[in-house]
């Protein structure tokens, strides 16, 4: 993960997304796209091929109650349903898509109402309770392979950080309401009390944890920001599966200007091409 | 993990090069460079003493004594008024709240309109104007272009917002079939005369795939469309305000890396400055150097040093302006007297519309032209992000493409 947020040599993208849109065929994880809602039809597509495979398997998608107002939600959710597609759309309704609160985003009774609507299974659980979360996840799933069809889950919950580094809620939503959140119904706090309750972890595992957590972290974001970028025919790398005679010859006219400004250009930053 | 890549093999190493470069980049001269910076940056290094950057601009006018001068706006009778300093986010602000004020039809909306937008550009509106005029839609772009071509075709003013030029493809039909066609389709009974889509767009040094792209020339391909791309805050709100009086659909496309990096003494006035005008802003006898939005100061670098390096040269720097429908008249006067050209642009070299200008003029001044039309461009691959300094057609590109359409 830091490997991709840095785009060094080892990040699986290459270097060529921004920090987050990670992705892993190992994992199964599809590379995340910055369009929102693109990849929610995709989805469907994917678990239609699942579906032909047969191999119990399904798809799951995961996206904001902001993104579920995009067309491709909607196109996606009429195609699952139709097409008999072994997919969970899962939505995180934190309340928030950057500025604009939900009471702007939807009138309905949330994502959850429109599942019924296209003739969809729908959960809606507290996504503040990992285990419900869990056991909701499990349960769809075991729903949607069995019976091939889709599902819908809407987690409720609250965004208690800024939409991203450069954004500053306070402009838009009073500190209190976030502090709030933070302090009576956040994922990580509950999680804690119950394993607390639960006498598997304790106040000192926890600082324990922690800083040992941060020493791993930040020795890892150390690691990651040392390491070399990709060689820079990497720009040009997998626009296509082989690379077309423009692509090559644009890639000879960088190296020419490279090799005339190699200090401006600061290719010591990448890894040789040679 | 590195993977392997296939194509890898084939590309010829530096030394192989070696020839090439002999034949593609001037021997002889040789940029001062040292460390690359984005030139949107106020940071950027000085290159052989002369600080380069859109801060350090001769073109911003940003004093009154540049004002007053300006030949430009002394024909709209704007060089003795009243100004302010403005960005260029300010500046669209500006022209907004004029927009509101004049007619009250005229509504703002868009995601993340209401706070201010996440660049800015909307901040007070919806408190000055009201949450029936300036107000937040849900995350929906084709139903934001939908639904201004619906306010339009009711006769009323559409200012819509695309918070990324990069998100303006699920609108794509919506803009394409729709807002372009509707006149057209009706037998002029019906128009989208009042709807204008601005949207944030082009490199900002970190963007990536998706915050970057320039895709002015999707939209160059449709008849029934205006597309307009302003270069600085005096240019957005003129420009802006044409394009919101203009009777057709415009996509108003605001380099973003412009917003607060620009800063000029905006006339406080309502005015509006032509579509379809290009402008001038540096004569010259030798070549005729062609851009638009963040591009012009990248050039502007360029022809500095050009002229600095070759002494005795001159180049003429035209900035486009309104992409659709061009100034063709413009450009054709100047290559008639240059006998050269080169057009510049960040989005992708191939089907850019630097081509749709390159063929124009060698239809024009075939016989006038002293070397093949040149075109500094983005290179044919999505936006990259850590190889962005590569990918931009930057100061040293221009620099070596202009001096070998000089030389050629
Ligand atoms: C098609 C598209 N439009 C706009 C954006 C810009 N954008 C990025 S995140 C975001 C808000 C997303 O809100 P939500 O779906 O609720 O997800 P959250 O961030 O709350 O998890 C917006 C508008 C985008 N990435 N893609
Ligand atoms: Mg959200």
């Amino acid at each position: 993960m830091m490997d991709q947020s840095f785009s060094n040599k080892n990040s699986h993208g290459k270097g060529r997304q921004m920090p987050i849109h990670y992705g892993s065929k190992k994992l199964n994880m599809a590379t995340i796209s910055s369009p929102l809602a693109t990849q929610i039809p995709q989805a469907v597509g994917n678990a239609y091929a699942l579906k032909r495979e047969a191999n119990g398997n399904c798809a799951i998608c995961y996206f904001g109650e902001g993104a579920a107002s995009e067309g491709d939600f909607h196109a996606a959710l009429n195609m699952a349903a139709t097409l008999k597609c072994p997919v969970i759309f899962y939505c995180r309704n934190n309340g928030y898509a950057i500025s604009t609160p939900s009471a702007e985003q939807y009138k309905g009774d949330g994502i959850a109402s429109r599942g019924e609507g296209y003739g969809i299974k729908t959960i809606r659980v507290d996504g503040n309770d990992i285990w419900a979360v869990y056991a909701a996840t499990k349960k769809a799933k075991k729903f949607a392979v069995e019976n091939n069809q889709p599902v819908l889950i809407e987690a409720m919950t609250y965004r208690v950080s800024h939409h991203s580094t450069s954004d500053d809620s306070s402009a838009y939503r009073p500190s209190k309401e976030v502090e709030d959140w933070t302090k009576r119904d956040n994922p990580i706090l509950r999680l804690r009390k119950y394993m607390e309750n639960q006498k598997i972890w304790s106040m000192e595992e926890e600082a324990e944890a922690l800083k040992s957590i941060k020493t791993r972290v930040l020795e890892a974001f150390a690691a990651a920001e040392k390491m070399k970028k990709p060689t820079i025919s990497t720009m040009f790398s997998d626009v296509y599966d082989n690379s077309p005679p423009h692509l090559q010859a644009q890639f000879e006219e960088v190296q020419a200007l490279i090799s005339k400004y190699p200090d401006y250009y600061k290719v010591n930053d990448f890894s040789s091409d040679l | 993990m590195i993977r392997s890549i296939s194509s890898f093999g084939r590309y010829p190493s530096f030394q192989q090069t070696n020839k090439i470069y002999k034949k593609t980049l001037s021997p002889f001269l040789r940029l001062q460079l040292t460390n690359y910076s984005s030139l949107y940056d106020h940071t950027a290094e000085p290159v052989k003493n002369l600080n380069v950057g859109v801060a350090h601009s001769s073109f911003l006018l940003n004093s009154i004594a540049k004002i007053r001068n300006d030949s430009e706006l002394s024909q709209l009778g704007l060089a003795q008024a009243p100004t302010k300093k403005m960005n260029m986010c300010q500046a669209i602000n500006d022209a907004l709240t004029i927009a509101l004020n004049k007619d009250n039809k005229a509504i703002v909306f868009g995601e993340d309109v209401a706070f201010g937008g996440v660049f800015r550009c909307t901040v007070n509106l919806s408190q000055t104007f009201g949450e029936e005029r300036v107000f937040n839609t849900p995350l929906t772009e084709q139903g934001i272009v939908g639904f201004g071509i619906g306010v339009a075709a009711q006769g009323h003013t559409a200012i819509a917002e695309i918070q990324f030029a990069d998100y303006i493809f699920p609108a794509f039909d919506q803009i394409v079939n729709e807002a372009a066609k509707i006149r057209y389709r009706s037998g002029g009974e019906y128009d989208v005369a009042g709807l204008t889509i601005r949207s944030p767009c082009s490199a900002v040094g970190h963007g990536a795939l998706y915050h970057s792209q320039s895709p002015e020339a999707y939209f160059s391909h449709t008849p029934g469309l205006k597309v307009v791309v302003p270069r600085s805050p005096i240019q957005a709100k003129g420009l802006l305000l044409a394009s919101i009086a203009d009777r057709n659909p415009v996509i108003f496309l605001e380099p973003k890396t412009l917003y607060r990096s620009s800063v000029e003494q905006v006339p406080e006035a309502d005015f509006s400055l032509p579509l379809s005008k290009a402008q001038i802003l540096k004569p010259g006898t030798d070549i005729t150097i062609v851009g638009y939005g963040s591009q012009i100061y990248t050039l502007e670098n360029a022809i500095t040093m050009v002229e600095r390096d070759m002494p005795g040269i001159s180049c003429e720097l035209i900035d486009l302006r309104t992409i659709l429908p061009w100034d063709v008249e413009t450009v054709v006067n100047s290559v008639n007297k240059t006998g050269r050209l080169v057009i510049s642009h960040e989005a992708p070299i191939t089907s850019g519309f630097g081509a749709e200008i390159a063929s124009e003029i060698s239809n024009r001044c075939f016989t006038k032209l002293e070397s093949p039309i040149n075109r500094i461009c983005g290179f044919d691959t999505p936006f990259p992000l850590i190889f962005e300094r590569f990918y931009l057609p930057d100061l040293a590109r221009c620099y070596e493409g202009i001096i070998k359409t000089l030389k050629y």
